[in-house]
């Protein structure tokens, strides 16, 4: 009971401590996991993090769960990912429930029309760090290709995401191992990146 | 009801397995099916989700799903939304670590992420444009500009807190506009 109380301690903290989404959360984990508790060492985190980065979905989720899973078993893992998520999503509800609440006077349609700007730049942001990210690791001509066949592909055919997301999967499933030495492959990702600092 | 249920759960679902690139990466893929496909959200809605979103803590995609899935079906449709989005990767990761393990250094496994991340970027900038359409219809030209020169400067010069940026704008908006 006292480990279960620890987990919910440290994956809270985690969570209401890391704005920024996910990815940024990244060092709160190593420090709750790693330094505060030690329930992992350096390494097994770091390759449970690469592992965490080799699957699709966000990553601080998978980060609490299977670490709560490891330390805690199955009740550990959903203490973990609810300490972790539910705080936040509460706090969303009802702010949006009071916000929906006044939406019929004027100034809250305001606010909606304030703080769109401020999203496009949020996702202008985004967007501007996922290309660069492409460009460091995949390299100008593969970004450039990928980008104007899914640019096609999304806007004249109109086809569904999944669809263009399943076919690269499965081209890079088909690559071959030999391409190792591509120094582009090895490069450490972000998050590893800022865990290093 | 039922039905509701399974949208939404697909709706959820399909991104967080598709999505490869963090929570961040998500967001494309949920406002498709969120807002072009079921259309439970229009634009404007959606990007206020996104901006309290933001000035939370806590990673985006659960956020976003928690809340889209309590509009569209109550406490049990957040509940529905935020399993979508968190259970696919998890029990993936905690069934197959040894053999993901055995892969990590893997190319094949390394481009699935790298090939990937280029059309996310796509359907950011995409959406991006679709927001700034949006901004410029409600908010007008001058507002629209004025706001993101300030939105930049704050948070990519100044580095304020995105939470302080998104209350500032909101005040902004009641105030001067609408």
């Amino acid at each position: 009971m006292k480990l279960q109380w620890q987990i919910f301690a440290a994956f809270f903290r985690i969570g209401i401590f890391g704005f920024g989404g996910g990815p940024s959360m990244i060092p709160l984990f190593h420090t709750e996991v790693v330094k505060r508790h030690q329930w992992m060492d350096e390494q097994v985190f770091s390759d449970v993090l690469a592992i965490g980065n080799t699957l699709p979905g966000p990553i601080a989720t998978k980060m609490a769960g299977y670490i709560g899973f490891k330390v805690g078993g199955t009740l550990g893992a959903i203490n973990a990912v609810i300490a972790n998520i539910v705080p936040s999503i509460i706090a969303m509800i009802l702010m949006l429930t009071l916000l929906s609440a006044y939406k019929d006077q004027s100034w809250v349609a305001g606010m909606g029309q304030g703080v769109l700007p401020v999203v496009v730049v949020m996702m202008g942001k985004l967007t501007w760090d996922f290309f660069a990210k492409s460009h460091s690791s995949l390299g100008l001509n593969g970004t450039l290709l990928i980008t104007f066949t899914s640019a096609l592909a999304l806007l004249a055919l109109n086809l569904h995401p999944a669809i263009i997301i399943l076919c690269l999967l499965i081209i890079a499933l088909l690559r071959s191992e030999k391409t190792v030495q591509d120094q582009a492959l090895t490069q450490p990702v972000s998050s590893e990146k800022s865990l290093e600092k | 009801m039922i039905e509701t249920y399974w949208q939404l759960f697909l709706a959820f679902f399909i991104p967080n397995v598709i999505g490869y690139g963090g929570g961040p990466a998500i967001i494309p893929l949920i406002e498709i099916e969120v807002v072009s496909h079921y259309q439970w959200l229009n634009l404007q809605q959606f990007s206020e989700t996104l901006a309290l979103g933001n000035s939370l803590p806590s990673p985006i995609a659960t956020k976003m799903a928690g809340h889209i899935g309590y509009i569209v079906g109550g406490i049990p449709g957040a509940i529905i939304a935020v399993f979508a989005t968190v259970a696919p990767s998890l029990l993936l990761m905690i069934f197959l670590l040894s053999i993901l393990y055995r892969y990590k250094d893997s190319v094949k496994v390394k481009s699935m992420t790298l090939f990937v991340r280029p059309v996310i970027a796509v359907m950011m900038a995409i959406l991006t444009y679709k927001l700034l359409q949006n901004s410029y219809f409600d908010a007008g030209l001058l507002h629209s500009v004025g706001l993101i020169i300030a939105a930049y400067l704050l948070l990519e010069r100044l580095k304020l807190h995105p939470a302080f940026v998104i209350a500032s704008a909101l005040t902004y908006g009641g105030a001067f506009l609408g």
